[in-house]
């Protein structure tokens, strides 16, 4: 029990010191995630729309199987990734294999089903009438999605930063893909992982803690979001 | 030349049959109006002349040409007219963005976007509402953000649907006024839905009555309410009297109907021994307590049976061999006491009676 009180002093003693070890781990979690995000949400935000209005045989599947992948165990992408690119692998040449792009792709593949399926979620919670008015108002096919976005942009935002958190707090890819090697694939989570396996459970619990606080300011958000 | 010419058209939501036959043209600068009861066909129909339906059957011609069935075509030809949807969609931005955003869709420059938006906004009397978010507005002041979004477009061509179902008496007043200024001012042809009669009789030139899905009659309001073709276009319009009987004689356009052994005079070229529906209009009735020397072809003595009061007006039942509602002022229903069982002589004109020949 004293262990734990100790660490948790100290660990607010790394945050409020800006120790340089603690801010640069949580900096590459950040933009490695944030980076996975942005791109994920490039490719679905177009995707989803597109598979919002368009009707084809099989949707309805389609988004069932979609939601389902919701749930995927990370560490099945990190093994699918690990397979991908390693070097005896079909894309082994690339060499990016522990590195911090093997790792955004692997959380990318992780975040997609999310941001696809709460994107069309999205999409559906804005009323026939408002597309038939823009519609009737002179609006493309390509402008009537662009407005359907921007009414449903809230709801499209609470998708992306899901994702997003989805990304950050997951450990399975990032080990298994990146390796977590010093200074340069090493994130919060893996960093969790590894210094509590070595005992250093102040530093453990400072990184928790951090990691913590950036889930509260991503809730802070998204209930502000939710809130219009 | 007509702006809008729809044939043959027909369209079905499964099994169920919505329009049937629909041929309607309209002119350019004409204001149409298409009454009919809820679930008549209006806003099918309406969507159907917006393009955002493709009818099962039929053409629609556009100032001439026939609209195809897809492609770029129908786009260029919906941008040239303007639909104003029954509840009032606006986008979840502020009034200005609102107002703006056909413009943008449609490329106008920037510059001139902003003056056209501050026009038509103090045209309806939303100037100072611009930042306003628009969903925080009322159903009146959201009609008239609806109505300034279409009319800034300046369209060739304005669809209404139902533009005053939902709204109080004053927001709907605001909102004729701002039609009929539009119809004057910019010779706007314009099709309007509607199932208040007495708002299509005041804003269209020609009345279109849509039942079940088929357009019944089409005239002018005159025709419409004065001369309805068949018994169903008569109780839509409010032909409170409409009673069956035989043609007995007629004489050089004076016909003689014998209705349950009571004979009435009324204005009709159908000849002896025809079945047909003599139609009175309740306010063509007049009581009194004598009989009166009138020009009046028709007087009969009656007992009131109901009197109902509407305000201003008095709907009273008689029964005079047959039963006859008559409306009469406020005043005068107390100037004859006019209470059940009252004595009172029913008149009316012969050409106060519109006769149809009965449908077999």
């Amino acid at each position: 029990m004293t262990e734990i009180w100790h660490g948790l002093t100290k660990a607010i003693e790394l945050i409020i010191s800006l120790d340089p070890y603690v801010m640069e781990i949580a900096g590459r979690s950040l933009s490695i995630s944030g980076t996975a995000c942005l791109l994920a949400s490039l490719i679905c935000l177009p995707l989803g729309s597109l598979m919002h209005f368009r009707q084809f045989r099989g949707k309805r599947a389609l988004i069932n199987i979609i939601q389902t992948l919701f749930s995927v165990p990370t560490v099945l992408i990190g093994l699918f990734v690990f397979v991908l690119f390693s070097r005896a692998g079909p894309l082994g040449e690339l060499g990016i294999i522990f590195t911090p792009t093997a790792m955004v792709i692997g959380q990318m593949i992780l975040i997609t089903p999310l941001l696809l399926g709460l994107t069309i979620s999205a999409l559906s919670g804005v009323s026939k009438e408002i597309v038939d008015t823009a519609t009737s108002l002179g609006a493309s096919g390509l402008q009537t999605v662009l407005l359907v976005l921007r009414e449903a942009r809230y709801a499209v935002l609470v998708a992306v930063i899901m994702g997003f958190g989805r990304a950050i707090s997951e450990v399975g890819c990032a080990l298994m893909v990146g390796g977590n090697f010093k200074d340069v694939t090493r994130v919060l989570t893996t960093a969790i992982y590894l210094e509590t396996g070595q005992g250093e459970l102040e530093l453990a619990i400072a990184l928790g803690i951090i990691l913590l606080f950036l889930a509260l300011i991503i809730n802070i958000i998204l209930n502000r979001l939710q809130q219009r | 030349m007509s702006l809008i010419e729809v044939t043959g058209l027909n369209h079905r939501y499964g099994e169920r049959a919505i329009l049937e036959n629909i041929n309607l043209s309209v002119d350019r600068g004409e204001v149409f109006a298409l009454i009919g009861p809820t679930g008549a066909g209006k806003t099918t129909l309406l969507r159907i002349i917006d393009l955002l339906e493709i009818p099962g059957a039929g053409e629609i011609y556009f100032d001439g040409k026939c609209i195809p069935r897809s492609g770029k075509q129908r786009l260029e030809i919906r941008r040239r007219m303007s639909f104003i949807h029954q509840k009032p969609q606006v986008f979840n931005l502020n009034v200005y963005d609102n107002v703006a955003c056909g413009l943008i869709w449609r490329g106008e420059e920037k510059n001139n976007i902003a003056g056209k938006v501050d026009h038509i906004l103090e045209m309806v009397g939303l100037k100072g509402y611009e930042n306003r978010t628009a969903r925080t507005l009322s159903g009146g002041e959201a009609q008239r953000v609806a109505l300034a979004r279409s009319l800034v477009l300046e369209p060739e061509v304005l669809l209404l649907d139902e533009p005053t179902a939902n709204l109080d008496p004053v927001s709907t007043a605001n909102i004729e006024q701002l039609i009929s200024y539009v119809a004057r001012q910019r010779n706007t042809t314009m099709i309007m839905a509607t199932h208040d009669m007495s708002q299509g009789q005041q804003l269209a030139d020609r009345i279109g009555v849509l039942l079940d899905g088929r357009l019944v009659q089409t005239g002018n309001a005159t025709d419409i309410f004065r001369s309805p073709q068949n018994e169903e276009v008569a109780h839509f319009v409010g032909m409170e009297n409409i009673i069956e009987g035989v043609i007995i004689t007629n004489n050089e356009g004076i016909a003689t109907v014998n209705i349950g052994g009571n004979a009435i005079q009324a204005v009709s070229n159908y000849p002896a021994g025809r079945e047909v529906y003599a139609c009175i209009r309740p306010e063509d009735i007049t009581l009194a307590l004598s009989s009166t020397q009138s020009s009046a072809r028709n007087s009969f003595q009656a007992k009131v049976t109901q009197a109902t009061s509407l305000g201003p007006l008095s709907r009273v039942e008689i029964n005079c061999g047959f039963r006859l509602v008559a409306l009469v002022t406020k005043i005068s229903a107390e100037e004859l006491n006019l209470q059940v069982g009252r004595e009172v002589y029913a008149t009316f004109k012969a050409t106060g009676v519109h006769i149809m020949e009965k449908e077999s």
